[in-house]
């Protein structure tokens, strides 16, 4: 029965079936869009992707050619929900089926978003971010790499700012994609690359503003890393229509445009050249406060105790020899006067000696006011006087008489 | 720019030390004067500096590190 019921139909190889089957699958299915999560992504050796789109009761396989994979913006990541445009192959050699994909979008905003919170916070906690890792930015560059497009706004921008506020510095660019597929692993081997070269003070690494897709390269593990990993201290410059990239949070410097970069980079030649005017002023002040403080030590020299010292010392010695002198002086003059009194002593000693034998023969002498009296024209009859004896002396008054009475 | 020669931070950062240092008015008045001439001097430098430079830009090549080197040392 079986054989009999075969017999009535051809009987086709696995071949010819195949080849039906991929007939009618690829023109029925040539241009379809379809929505699942990404799972098994595995980007291959020669560039081209091979993945599973799943939802909860089905699975189909994937692959996206290099040529046109090199167009996406994002990298895709498992787990992620997103539409694809393509068609359904079929391969003869293993039998099985696949969306050859022409295009792959994360299916909302919300993909995007939550693949840059998930790497946000990873290489939060890995450290990432922290201050401590953060270089300082030079006050005064002298050579800095800017990476971003060569022929774009961005670079414009920040040639005119370095021009017009520091043109002492050197700039050195590198043409570098920033959007689309490929311009994170560009980004981040030209951020590698100068860091390879000596001498550079500083790397401004941006682009101007854009779509989240457009700034997509910038929330990348691979430029993340490479900012992280670099030596030479990097500004992060990405234009400010999302609030911050992933780059933003790794940078050393954070700024809204490239133009505000090149700002933050740069000291301002017109602030230099207004305080290099003012340390003239200063200077030329200080140095006259110099000279003044100078002048009044010299004059307080002058009038200082240390300073009269000499001519005090010259004064004292005057003083002194005028002390001597006066010593001396007053010596001599005390040895004359005192010799002088005991002479007189001895002579008024001599002279009583003469008085008092005359008195002892009985003759007696009038004294009148302290004076001896030899004649009698000396004698004042009206005055009272002195009889003195050998023995004793007598006053003589009007009284000395009434007494008698 | 010669090999001894200050660079232009160099020579800022010398004038700020100048500053500081004439503001002592105990300093030895030959060192001060010595230190304001050398001041002016480096002022004016570096204000010449500021006026005349011109940017320099170069653009590198990729994958030729050492064509870069040669344009990067100094």
């Amino acid at each position: 029965m079986l054989s009999k019921a075969t017999s009535d139909k051809t009987i086709l190889s696995v071949s010819q079936i195949t080849g039906l089957i991929k007939r009618n699958l690829e023109d029925e299915y040539s241009n379809i869009t379809v929505m699942g999560e990404l799972s098994g992504f595995k980007p291959h050796n020669t560039g081209h992707w091979y993945f599973n789109l799943k939802d909860s009761d089905a699975i189909i396989s994937c692959c996206m050619w290099r040529s046109l994979n090199s167009q996406v913006f994002f990298k895709p990541q498992d787990g992620m929900k997103v539409i694809v445009t393509g068609r359904i192959t079929v391969y003869p050699p293993r039998g099985n089926y696949q969306i050859d994909i022409r295009t792959i979008k994360p299916a909302g905003s919300g993909e995007l978003q939550a693949a840059f919170e998930e790497l946000k916070s990873k290489l939060f906690q890995e450290g990432l971010f922290d201050d401590i890792n953060k270089k300082k930015i030079p006050e005064f560059p002298e050579k800095i790499a800017l990476i971003t497009a060569i022929d774009g706004a961005a670079l414009k921008d920040m040639l005119s700012i370095a021009e017009r506020r520091y043109p002492l510095v050197e700039l050195f660019t590198i043409s570098t994609k920033v959007q689309g597929a490929g311009a994170a692993n560009e980004i981040a081997a030209n951020i590698n690359y100068i860091n390879k070269l000596k001498n550079i003070d500083l790397i401004i690494v941006g682009r101007g503003g854009g779509s989240i897709e457009d700034l997509w390269a910038f929330n990348e593990e691979i430029v993340a890393r490479a900012i992280f990993n670099s030596v030479i201290p990097v500004i992060s410059a990405v234009g400010h229509e999302i609030d911050f990239t992933i780059a933003d949070f790794v940078a050393d410097l954070r700024a809204p445009t490239p133009s505000a970069a090149m700002e933050l980079a740069t000291p301002d030649r017109n602030d230099l050249l207004s305080s290099l005017g003012s340390f003239n002023q200063e200077a030329t002040q200080s140095i006259k406060s110099i000279v003044a403080a100078k002048r009044n030590r010299l004059k307080n020299c002058v009038v200082s105790y240390g300073f009269r010292r000499p001519e005090d010392i010259v004064k004292r010695r005057y003083q002194d020899i005028d002390n001597i002198v006066f010593r001396i002086d007053n010596g001599i003059k005390f040895r004359v006067s005192s010799t002088k009194n005991r002479l007189a002593v001895l002579i008024e000693t001599l002279k009583m000696h003469d008085i008092q034998k005359i008195l002892d023969k009985g003759f007696v002498l009038i004294k009148q006011n302290s004076k001896f009296i030899r004649r009698f024209t000396a004698f004042n009859k009206m005055s009272p006087f002195i009889i003195k004896f050998a023995d004793n002396e007598i006053e003589i008054n009007k009284n000395s008489f009434k007494q008698d009475e | 720019m010669k090999k001894n020669e200050l660079n232009f931070e160099k020579k800022l950062k010398r004038l700020e030390e100048i500053s500081v240092l004439l503001e002592d008015e105990e300093i030895d008045l030959d060192k001060a004067i010595e230190l304001y001439e050398e001041g002016l001097a480096l002022s004016k430098e570096c204000s010449e500096r500021l006026r005349t430079a011109e940017l320099r830009i170069n653009e590198l090549k990729k994958n030729s590190l050492d064509m870069n080197s040669n344009l990067i040392t100094d």
